[in-house]
């Protein structure tokens, strides 16, 4: 079944065209990845998909309860409450709150307690914050980080960090998990790490997975599907191995044969 | 129910009742002087002020320089029913009508002016809180620019009471899932919204719940001290409440409360040096910024529970 549809989607920035009549078309609990040079404008596409820029045309839709909505131009805390959920490329941890209150604020579109519950500290604010205190953890315990939950996100190593996004945008109970680069900067040992976790999260949360990412050992061995772009454009898509061979592929990232 | 009676809060409960106790018993039996009973009415006014302003600057870290406005439509708003009701009714009346003015008032300046951030905010709050006091010094009913003298309708007792309401609220909204969605907002707005937190929202709620509290104290302010004039509600109040929470740490209400705490007693001892108060008065705050440049207490809060797992773990390291 499909869930996430992009058809004709555009966006300028003056004269510059930084995403150009891309289509794509994702089955629900697929592994995506999205690769392609330096500026080809694949944050650009994960920013237009997570609502932080607006279509300047085209359409995005998301399947909502079996039905096609379009989100595009949604406010991204609206996209994000539709189920999809995001890491970003230059880490946005909430850095001098602790490991479990990164998790705790995502989970924020699940609390069933108004603010006047939360002032006046009825039951059901009790309650609710017992729940989330406790998936919060269980979350931390998938991402192997939960001997840490109360120390400062800025204090912890760069490849946990990335585990605690990954973490917080679980969080949300997203039906699309994008991740923009979570390998970059990581040793090969924490990138085979995370590889593994990738695989678990996908097993254990039904959730579909769309990655931005330069490492091609991560890309080719975990990804289903390849979309690439280069100059705003979909150059090539199709399974590991017909990308590897895809002669327009070759030619974006080496250069033309003279 | 059985949450809420844990032992952190039953301390807290006692911390509140003694610690009037106390002060009420000081001041009957005349240990705290008239002059000191003005220093701690002005320190508890001071800080409701400073609650209500840090969390809008310290938790939701919108930085607003309107907050001398708000205590303004308080203070008028109480002031202006004690001339026409009187007494105690007239009073609270008063405050009903300033909060809803008040509610009316942020909701119209939050929605646009929000948008702003930082440097762009605080002149826009700080032009909304120079209309009102313009538009009071304008109207006939507040008496111009001479202000209104008014009779003394509160005691301690309701100061106090006001006080410990106003800081439970903020101190329970803080530690609620609202208040985190404002202090994620202060670390980082474009993954707060990220992660499905409405900003807008947060940051309206946080600015309204401030001004309300704001003109509680506006209120008490001018139920307790007999004149009220624009002239006290310029721009360089909102500044005053602004060095209280600065001092404190942004973000720690056991900071805004201590710091309003020491400036009022600093304060009150410059009295004396007349002409070298505002001097030594700038100095020591320069002095205490170099050393603390978080403020008092940064962004920590004091916890009864975290005292007494210090206490145990003590206990248990010396046995």
């Amino acid at each position: 079944m499909t869930i996430l549809k992009v058809s004709d989607l555009t966006r300028n920035f003056g004269g510059l065209c930084a995403v150009n009549n891309v289509n794509m078309e994702i089955d629900e609990q697929e592994l995506i990845g999205l690769i392609g040079p330096n500026g080809a404008g694949k944050t650009t596409l994960f920013n237009l998909l997570t609502g932080v820029y607006e279509p300047s045309s085209g359409k995005i839709e998301l399947n909502v309860d079996g039905q096609m909505k379009s989100i595009g131009g949604m406010k991204p805390y609206a996209v994000t409450r539709l189920g999809l959920a995001r890491t970003f490329q230059n880490i946005r941890l909430f850095k001098d709150l602790s490991v479990l209150d990164n998790v705790k604020i995502a989970m924020h579109k699940n609390i069933k307690y108004g603010v006047l519950a939360g002032i006046f500290r009825l039951p059901a604010f009790y309650a609710e914050e017992e729940k989330v205190e406790k998936e919060a953890i269980n979350l931390l315990k998938i991402v192997r980080l939960d001997h840490k939950k109360d120390e400062f996100a800025k204090n912890l190593p760069y490849g946990e960090q990335r585990r605690l996004e990954i973490a917080r945008a679980l969080a949300t109970h997203p039906k699309i998990l994008f991740l923009d680069e979570p390998a970059a900067g990581m040793n090969p040992q924490e990138t085979g790490e995370l590889t593994a976790l990738i695989h678990e999260i996908k097993e254990k949360f039904k959730v579909t997975i769309i990655l931005i990412e330069h490492d091609m050992s991560l890309v080719m061995s975990i990804c289903e599907r390849i979309y690439v772009l280069d100059y705003g454009k979909c150059i090539a898509s199709g399974s590991p191995e017909q990308i590897k061979n895809h002669p327009r592929v070759i030619e974006a990232y080496l250069g033309e044969e003279i | 129910m059985k949450k809420m009676l844990n032992k952190a809060n039953l301390y807290w409960l006692l911390f509140c009742v003694g610690g009037y106790a106390l002060l009420m018993g000081l001041m009957s039996a005349g240990i705290i002087d008239a002059v000191n009973q003005t220093v701690i009415q002005t320190i508890i006014v001071n800080i409701i002020l400073a609650i209500s302003l840090n969390l809008i600057i310290g938790i939701t870290g919108q930085f607003s320089l309107g907050h001398a406005g708000f205590m303004c439509v308080g203070a008028y708003s109480a002031g202006v029913m004690l001339k026409q009701i009187g007494g105690l009714n007239g009073f609270f009346i008063g405050i009903l009508i300033g909060m809803v003015i008040n509610a009316v008032l942020a909701l119209i300046v939050a929605i646009p002016t929000l948008r702003l951030k930082g440097d762009y905010l605080a002149i826009a709050t700080l032009g909304f809180g120079e209309i009102i006091r313009i538009i009071v010094l304008n109207m006939d009913i507040t008496n111009g620019a001479a202000g209104l003298v008014l009779p003394r309708v509160v005691d301690f007792t309701i100061l106090f009471v006001f006080m410990v309401v106003a800081l439970l609220i903020v101190v329970n909204f803080t530690r609620s899932a609202a208040g985190r969605a404002c202090i994620s907002i202060r670390e980082d707005e474009i993954a707060s919204e990220a992660m499905g937190i409405n900003t807008t929202k947060y940051k309206v709620i946080a600015f309204v719940i401030g001004a309300l509290i704001a003109s509680w104290a506006g209120a008490l302010y001018a139920g307790n001290f007999y004149v009220i004039n624009p002239g006290m509600f310029t721009y360089s109040k909102s500044i005053d409440i602004l060095v209280i929470v600065v001092f404190g740490g942004m973000g720690s209400m056991t900071g805004s409360v201590i710091s309003a705490v020491v400036l009022g007693f600093i304060n009150s001892f410059l009295q004396s040096f007349s002409n070298m108060r505002m001097i030594i008065y700038g100095l020591a705050l320069v002095m205490i910024m170099v050393f603390r440049p978080s403020g008092l207490l940064g962004t920590r809060e004091f916890k009864f529970s975290s005292l007494f797992k210090r206490f145990t773990k003590k206990k248990e390291a010396s046995q």
